[in-house]
């Protein structure tokens, strides 16, 4: 990784690319093709580890230390603490509501890859240089970037950092909710159930005569009938409420056929024997 | 190899990232598919840097990292409190503005 | 005196204003105001013409100039009159026979409520047909005949309650418009041609102009004299024209209007006398009509409709005199003012059988009229010898005359008109001896009207015989009272004269004129005479039964101009309807179409937006990537 070439690479850097190169781009896809938000941040957690790679691999090693800690690490997962807050949606599905937009898009696109494609053979572009001699000019690529930070650039990290905290400062105003009035006390609940009419008593605690260990049938309520609050709302919402009420009709059921059976049998060979 | 494959990559994964926020409705994941980009645009940054053999490159990513991380932690929290108000984080709901 | 021409147009203009603006208080003295004024019109003309008289005949032509209507630089239109010798002849004729059919309308038009708008009506064709033949340029001589025209067309369509009435009066308009739009064009070739409308200009300079100019100019004028004449291909009006009051059918269809056209023609005489070609088209639709005429008249039962192509036939004459050239112009003036006296008085005539038979028209309705309408009889009676040439009345001497110039003419030409005009003579004494047969004598055929009454025939009133003798003594002494008095050295000096070769002697043609009246006279009594006549019309040969259809002329019409026309119409309404507004609505529609595709485009979706965006830089990219190449 010392000797950075100028325009051959090593066969092991061009292994690497290649091989890590579809990854990333499988990773991209799967980003924009997967049903579900959370495979989708998934995978492109994934497509940034391989660019931090490669950044190690073009002679950056403090911003791919940086995007593994920074971007992966923290972006994506605040990606996922959010996926998780909205939860599952119906904005998941995947069919498509504008008529035409999947043709359009992928003709721009298409269009859009084949300009940069072209753009880019197109270009005059100089003779790699490779990053030894930048790498080396401080002592290190570190004690590089500060130099350029600290001196040429002084401006744009300040700027950014203050940036960063107004950024800091409308996130959390955009998010608070600040209570405006006293909390309800449990009295002051209760009275407003009534005056509305809603359910009365409280709900009913989790498996109160419950006939089962499984989270998705309901617990019986003291008149007999199933209470389907016993059940969790995210398995309420998805409609997969068992309704084991007729098990033991049909236990009994086959109970019966079998005595009457058996009863039937035993008068046949009564009747036969006499 | 020649480094320049680099830049197909980077162009490349920008126009999937592209795509991707045309076509996706959940918000969250578009946001993803802009990150997405905004990465595309880093790596195309680090090539030039080791083209050029100066570390410009390498500290325009850095500031790309940085706004971006910024970006990120208002666009998320703008999401948040609209799904808090509309309880859908679909981008088809603002279609007011239509003939 | 020669301030007193303008006098002559004034008078019954004048009545014409009154009489038509003046409302119904004048109701029951209108007709007097209107006799009065036309005859204060012929007093004025006798006095004029007197003073003519009595200068010498180089020196008698009078002028007045009353106003310039186009004070224009380079465009001389005033309204200016000349009065000579042929304006003279006709100043009398029309204010004479006017007056005479005033008098007789008093009593035709007596149980009529709109009698005062009659009078008003015929005193603004008095004043028109004045101006006509007193204009002094061919502009103010076309402000004369529009005048005419639509004196003509308020009067056949007088009875207004009468669809049929109404009909016949459009197609009256509509077919002299066509010969008026062959006036109009030929003023505009005059002007072009002379730079100038006026007579004296115009003619006088006709000898120098090309004769191609002259022969357009020519032709022209024959179209128009066709329109007003009534001559073929233009006389299909004539016939229905009888559909208005008899007394119109006397002055404007008989004596007067139709003779404009002859008039035209002679004043133009200078231009023709240039033009041989033209001359020859208007002797060849002469003779054509004449004889077209002649044939429908043979046919007809109605009356009016019989006198009415009797009319065509005898203008037709003068047509063909007037085209022979200098030898023919005096003997067509002639034949038109013999004409005008015996064929008014044989229209004047057929009112009064009208009158008497509860206006019946159909003559195989008549039979046996003479022992109860004497008078009539007699003066119906002059006026049928005048018009068949009986030797010694009017008729014998103007025709007779016309026939000896068409043999004048000399050569293979003279020969056929000469011929045509025998042949005419033949048919007219034929036709015009089966109307006095089925009229007159025979057994009474009458039937009772639509009501049941049975007709009563009586004598008319005094107001309606005594211009209808008075016509009689102008048709039996006309004739006569113009050889002797030198009629053709009246005219000289207007139209000139010319003697023609005569192939065979005067004696000869007058021979030959009376032996073919006789051999129609007594056809025409083998065939009515001595047979008893159908009340209800047999089916007859072909030829009677096409005409009674006039020929087949309005068919033709029909088939050729109308039918064409309407296609044309329909056609140009389709281009309009389907290319002109197709195109604006198709415009309209387009916009309509693209502005609503368009609209599709705001959906208000953001990724529909955020697609044009990336459409967008695409094409950006591409922009700046090709600018760079380039």
């Amino acid at each position: 990784m010392s000797a950075l070439a100028a325009y051959a690479t090593s066969t092991g850097e061009a292994f690497q690319f290649w091989v890590l190169g579809t990854v990333a781009v499988v990773g991209a896809l799967c980003t924009i093709l997967m049903r579900k938000a959370v495979h989708s941040a998934l995978c492109l957690a994934g497509t940034m580890i391989v660019l931090a790679v490669f950044y190690l691999a073009n002679g950056a090693y403090f911003l791919g230390i940086v995007q593994i800690v920074v971007y992966t690490g923290a972006i994506m997962m605040l990606f996922l603490f959010v996926v998780m807050l909205v939860g599952v949606t119906a904005a998941d599905s995947l069919k498509e509501t504008i008529k035409g937009q999947r043709w359009w898009a992928a003709a721009c696109g298409l269009g859009f890859g084949v300009l940069l494609f072209a753009g880019i053979g197109n270009a005059a572009l100089t003779e790699f240089a490779g990053l030894g001699a930048a790498n080396a000019a401080h002592g290190g690529n570190v004690e590089g970037l500060a130099a350029l930070i600290f001196t040429k650039y002084v401006f744009a990290f300040e700027i950014t950092g203050a940036l960063l905290i107004t950024a800091s400062v409308g996130a959390m105003l955009l998010t608070h909710r600040e209570r405006t009035e006293r909390a309800r006390t449990q009295r002051e609940l209760a009275e407003q159930r009534v005056r509305d009419g809603k359910h009365l008593p409280p709900l009913p605690a989790p498996g109160v005569y419950a006939r089962h260990n499984a989270v998705d049938v309901p617990g019986l309520l003291p008149d007999g009938t199933p209470s389907e609050l016993t059940v969790i709302s995210t398995l309420r919402k998805r409609g997969q409420v068992r309704d084991v009420s007729g098990e033991a009709l049909a236990d009994l059921k086959a109970l019966e056929q079998r005595s009457s059976e058996r009863l039937g049998r035993d008068r046949d060979e009564e009747e036969a024997n006499r | 190899m020649n480094p320049v494959n680099y830049l197909y990559l980077a162009a490349l994964l920008f126009t999937i990232g592209a795509v991707g926020v045309l076509i996706r409705r959940n918000a969250i994941v578009v946001f993803m598919c802009v990150e997405l980009m905004l990465n595309a645009c880093n790596l195309a940054f680090v090539t030039f840097s080791r083209m050029h053999g100066n570390l410009d490159g390498q500290i325009i990513a850095f500031f790309t990292m940085v706004v971006a991380a910024a970006e990120v932690v208002v666009g998320l929290a703008i999401i948040v409190s609209v799904f808090r108000s509309r309880h859908s984080a679909s981008v088809d709901d603002a279609s007011l503005m239509k003939l | 005196m020669d301030n007193l021409i303008a006098l002559l147009i004034a008078a019954p203009l004048l009545g014409a204003a009154v009489l038509l603006c003046g409302g119904r208080r004048l109701d029951k003295t209108g007709h007097w105001l209107g006799t009065l004024l036309a005859a204060v019109s012929f007093v004025i003309g006798l006095a004029l013409f007197a003073d003519m008289l009595g200068r010498s005949a180089d020196d008698r032509a009078m002028h007045q100039h009353l106003f310039t209507w186009i004070p224009v630089e380079g465009f001389q239109a005033d309204v200016a009159f000349q009065l000579d010798q042929l304006s003279m002849t006709f100043v009398l004729l029309i204010s004479g026979v006017g007056t005479l059919i005033h008098v007789y309308s008093i009593g035709y038009m007596e149980h009529d409520e709109r009698r005062r708008r009659f009078f008003g009506y015929l005193n603004l064709f008095v004043a028109a047909m004045l101006l006509l033949v007193l204009a002094d340029n061919y502009l103010l001589l076309y402000f004369g005949w529009e005048g005419v025209g639509l004196a003509s067309y308020l009067l056949i369509g007088f009875w207004q309650h009468k669809p049929s009435a109404a009909t016949a009066a459009k197609k009256a308009f509509l077919v002299n418009r066509v010969g008026d739009i062959g006036l109009s064009i030929a003023i505009m070739l005059m002007f072009t041609t002379f730079g100038t409308f006026a007579f004296g200009p115009v003619l006088a300079s006709a000898g120098e102009t090309s004769e191609g100019k002259l022969t357009a100019i020519g032709l022209m004028l024959l179209l128009a004299a066709c329109g007003k004449s009534a001559q073929v291909p233009l006389q299909s009006w004539l016939g229905d024209a009888m559909e208005g009051p008899t007394p119109v059918s006397a002055l404007i269809h008989a004596a007067t209007m139709v003779t404009a056209g002859v008039y035209l023609i002679v004043r133009s005489a200078d231009i023709f006398n240039a033009a041989p070609d033209a001359q020859l088209v208007v002797t060849i639709v002469g003779a054509v009509t004449l004889l077209f005429g002649a044939i429908v008249g043979c046919a007809k039962d109605d009356i009016k409709k019989a006198l009415a192509g009797s009319t065509m036939s005898q203008i037709g004459y003068m047509i063909l005199a007037a085209g022979l050239g200098p030898i023919g112009y005096v003997f067509a003036i002639m034949h038109l003012v013999t004409h005008g006296f015996f064929k008014a008085g044989l229209f004047l005539g057929a009112g009064s059988v009208m009158h008497g038979m509860n206006d019946e028209v159909d003559m195989r309705k008549y039979g046996g009229l003479r022992k109860y309408m004497p008078v009539t009889f007699v003066t119906f009676g002059l006026g049928y010898l005048a018009i068949i040439g009986f030797p010694g009345l009017s008729g014998f001497f103007s025709k007779d005359k016309i026939i000896e110039a068409a043999f004048a003419k000399g050569g293979t030409e003279g020969w056929i008109l000469g011929a045509v005009t025998l042949l005419g003579a033949a048919i007219t004494a034929y036709y015009m001896t089966r109307v006095m047969l089925m009229t007159f004598f025979g057994e009474k055929r009458w039937q009772d009207d639509a009501d049941g009454n049975p007709p009563h025939p009586h004598e008319s009133p005094k107001s309606m015989v005594i211009p209808m003798v008075l016509l009689a003594v102008g048709s039996v002494a006309g004739g006569a009272v113009f050889e002797f008095t030198g009629f053709v050295e009246w005219l000289e000096p207007v139209t000139g004269y010319a003697h023609g070769h005569p192939p065979i002697s005067a004696a000869a043609v007058t021979a030959a004129t009376v032996a073919v009246m006789v051999i129609g006279v007594g056809l025409a009594y083998l065939q009515y005479g001595r047979r008893p006549v159908p009340v209800v019309a047999p089916r007859g040969s072909l030829l009677t039964r096409a005409a009674r259809r006039d020929l087949l002329q309005d068919d033709f019409n029909h088939a050729v101009f109308v039918t064409g026309g309407t296609h044309l119409t329909r056609s140009l309404v389709y281009v309009d309807h389907s290319l002109v507004d197709g195109v604006v609505n198709g415009t309209a529609a387009g916009v309509g179409g693209l502005s609503g595709r368009l609209r599709k485009l705001q959906n208000g979706y953001v990724r529909s937006y955020a697609v044009s965006m990336f459409g967008g830089t695409a094409v950006l990219i591409a922009a700046t990537l090709l600018m760079r190449a380039v």
